[in-house]
């Protein structure tokens, strides 16, 4: 088995991208998405805090207090972007207008729940916006690392920590595998190269069936 | 009538223990810098706040938990200040942690005069404990009270005489739904221009929504995170 380096499972996640898509992208592993949009497809990035057209990081001149995204980074705006108030930021994502959002994760089971902003006792910061993502969304890719760093499994039946939303995942992918969530099952549909179906068994809780076309996964 | 004032101290007479003040911002861009320093400088406590996250330690609220000013703190995160996570561990004050979106369309709901919304986010999580659940077209949605506060406090880039106000790029965020959720709203600003120079079709929060207006004293605007690309 071979953990995949979290840029493969980018450059994997951003095949699922269509032309004229709206997305949405969390902090951490799906930050690296933009790195490999395919050369001339139009895709706008948004950020929640109220910008269409998302923009690469400023240089040093470009930096503007006034101009942050939503994990309150410094950022731009691309030609065209657009600058909105956060009601409508957020109309637009409860609305279904959104075709993607790209979030870690720190649990997903095997009914497609995601836990990704508590850890009771330990660690509060709070959901964010992470609730009305999922909720609204049209399409919710979970994108992390499928054991933490004690080598538990972080795919379980059922998530421990205190969840962000029911059944709102559509795909996850890991570092070994890519699973895909429907009619309240979860299916096993890619393995990472190098990686053996016996092996993602033996790194999962979670109950869930072998796709029929199951392949390997792409990320060349 | 919109009424200008001469200092944040001075704009914040009124507000006494106890009051609900709404904080404009996302992190610390947009913030109302001016008068949460006045504020921090006041002897008032048991504030309850509305804000989207608790900013940082240093800035923007972290002075007010630190001398604990608040007793009830309404916000979608509260990473970033360890103040406020250390005093929340140690029951110091209220949090009721809330869904963005959600703070965002119940300020919107109490603005438009209407009294619950139903919404999706949450459903099946913690925030939806103690809630009414109802089914439209299958689907679950929670009820949602309207939250408005005593007080809003807003950072805006221009006002004109009128009270007219217009925001800066990501600087606009919560602001002018918060400004149309208080009884008193209270805009600090870069820039007082005339009446008329700013254009008509692109106001953000007309003057309806402001009562009273400060030329900032000083706009540090902090940066949470410098992320460039050089």
């Amino acid at each position: 088995m071979r953990k995949l380096k979290k840029e493969e499972v980018a450059r994997r996640v951003a095949k699922e991208l269509e032309e004229g898509y709206y997305i949405n992208l969390g902090i951490g592993m799906p930050s690296l998405i933009p790195n490999y949009i395919p050369s001339g497809m139009k895709v706008t990035l948004l950020s929640e805090n109220g910008i269409i057209g998302l923009g690469p990081y400023p240089t040093k001149e470009e930096v503007d207090a006034d101009l942050t995204n939503a994990s309150k980074q410094t950022a731009t705006l691309n030609k065209g972007g657009v600058i909105t108030d956060t009601v409508e930021a957020f109309a637009m994502i409860r609305g279904g207008h959104v075709d993607l959002t790209v979030l870690g994760g720190m649990q997903v089971d095997q009914y497609g729940n995601l836990a990704n902003w508590k850890i009771p006792g330990k660690k509060v910061k709070g959901m964010g916006g992470a609730m009305d993502l999922v909720a609204g969304a049209k399409r919710v890719i979970v994108m992390m690392q499928h054991v933490n760093r004690a080598n538990e499994t972080k795919i379980l039946k059922e998530c421990t920590l205190p969840i962000t939303g029911k059944g709102v995942v559509s795909e996850l992918y890991t570092d070994i595998a890519h699973f895909k969530f429907k009619d309240g099952k979860m299916y096993l549909v890619e393995y990472a190269p190098e990686t053996t179906i016996d092996e993602i068994k033996a790194n999962t809780d979670a109950e869930f069936i072998i796709a029929d076309d199951i392949c390997e996964m792409n990320i060349s | 009538m919109v009424k200008f004032y001469n200092s944040s101290e001075e704009a914040i007479f009124d507000i006494e223990d106890g009051a609900t003040i709404l904080v404009g911002g996302f992190g610390l861009t947009g913030i109302p810098e001016n008068t949460l320093k006045a504020v921090n400088k006041k002897e008032i406590k048991d504030l309850t706040i509305v804000s989207n996250t608790a900013h940082t330690d240093k800035h923007g609220l972290g002075p007010i938990f630190e001398k604990k000013q608040i007793k009830k703190f309404m916000a979608s995160y509260i990473g970033e200040n360890p103040i406020a996570e250390k005093q929340f561990f140690n029951n110091e004050f209220e949090l009721e942690l809330i869904p963005q979106g959600t703070i965002a369309e119940r300020l919107r709901a109490k603005s438009a005069g209407i009294p619950a919304i139903y919404l999706a986010a949450g459903v099946g999580t913690e925030v939806s404990e103690g809630k009414e659940i109802r089914i439209f077209n299958g689907r679950e949605y929670l009820l949602e009270t309207a939250l408005g506060g005593d007080f809003a406090l807003i950072k805006a880039w221009k006002a004109d005489k009128e009270g007219n106000v217009v925001f800066r790029k990501t600087a606009r965020n919560f602001n002018p739904v918060m400004a149309s959720a208080a009884k008193i709203t209270i805009v600090e600003v870069e820039e007082i221009v005339e009446s008329g120079e700013l254009d008509p079709d692109f106001i953000h929060t007309p003057s309806i929504y402001v009562d009273r207006i400060i030329y900032g004293e000083t706009f540090e605007k902090p940066i949470e995170f410098l992320t460039t690309r050089d």
